[in-house]
């Protein structure tokens, strides 16, 4: 018998792995998808909740979320080309401009 | 049934997961999430959000995934250094460890209260095409249209950023 205590853990789950991606990664691509992958365990805990109450207001989240992060993905890979266009890397640790 | 198909599903999910953020190639990374993103669409049609598992598929696994596996292969990155390289990793577990402090009692609670079982509004059109669209173009009309306009942001900014500007001004 599956609850859904069972996806929350999913969730759970996938949101840290997540978590240590961004924390992890020094690649901004590599960090830009560990934040993907956050936004999907978001999206199942929207989608899990919504069947449980029987209410589809979740699935509309669900909508807009991706919408959100169709756009994410678009302007973040765009400021990533710049990027490397203007420091020839996309290391996190090298691009230190705002430092100070 | 269903028990078995969640499970082999989760399993999946997890191990594309680490998968994703232990493989040193950008390229290995981005398949892998296209993995995860795959069965997380199975887990929605076990939950009866139909519409969300193929815009999943859609939309994620096929349109934001290409946009990032065709940035990768347009950068030609050579990489070096992967998981815990550079930075220290006790602060990094540790992070880890205060997030799962802070999720757990949020799970736990979930677990101990009562399941209600409250049934679906609609079984008939719970999560389909018709029950999604008609709450999206009646209570949600304005989060749909306002959506829109920040896509249509997000194209014309992400134009705008990575116009060459030596070839515009020429």
């Amino acid at each position: 018998m599956v609850t859904a205590a069972h996806y929350l853990g999913l969730s759970a789950i996938l949101f840290s792995i997540g978590v240590v991606g961004v924390l992890t990664r020094r690649n901004v691509i590599v960090i830009m998808m560990s934040i993907e992958l956050m936004l999907n365990s978001a999206n199942l805990l929207f989608v899990t909740f919504s069947n449980q109450l029987g209410d589809m207001t979740g699935h509309v989240f669900v909508f807009m979320v991706m919408a959100v992060a169709a756009g994410e993905a678009a302007l973040g890979l765009a400021i990533v080309l710049t990027m490397f266009r203007n420091e020839e890397t996309v290391d996190i640790d090298r691009i230190s401009v705002l430092k100070g | 049934m269903s028990a078995l198909l969640f499970y082999i599903l989760a399993i999946g999910s997890v191990s594309c997961a680490l998968l994703m953020i232990l493989s040193k190639k950008a390229v290995n990374s981005a398949v892998a999430l296209v993995g995860v993103m795959l069965c997380l669409a199975g887990l929605f049609a076990m939950q009866n959000a139909h519409l969300i598992a193929a815009l999943q598929v859609l939309v994620y696994a096929g349109a934001i995934m290409v946009l990032v596996l065709f940035v990768i292969m347009l950068l030609n990155l050579r990489e070096k250094g992967g998981l815990l390289t550079g930075r220290q990793p006790f602060i990094q577990v540790g992070a880890v460890v205060l997030l799962n402090g802070l999720l757990a009692p949020l799970v736990s609670d979930y677990v101990m209260a009562p399941t209600t079982g409250i049934a679906l509004t609609d079984p008939a059109t719970f999560g389909t095409v018709k029950g999604v669209g008609t709450m999206l173009f009646t209570e949600y009309l304005l989060p749909f249209e306002i959506a829109s306009i920040l896509l249509l942001a997000a194209l014309v900014g992400a134009v705008v950023l990575t116009k060459n500007k030596k070839n515009s001004e020429g």
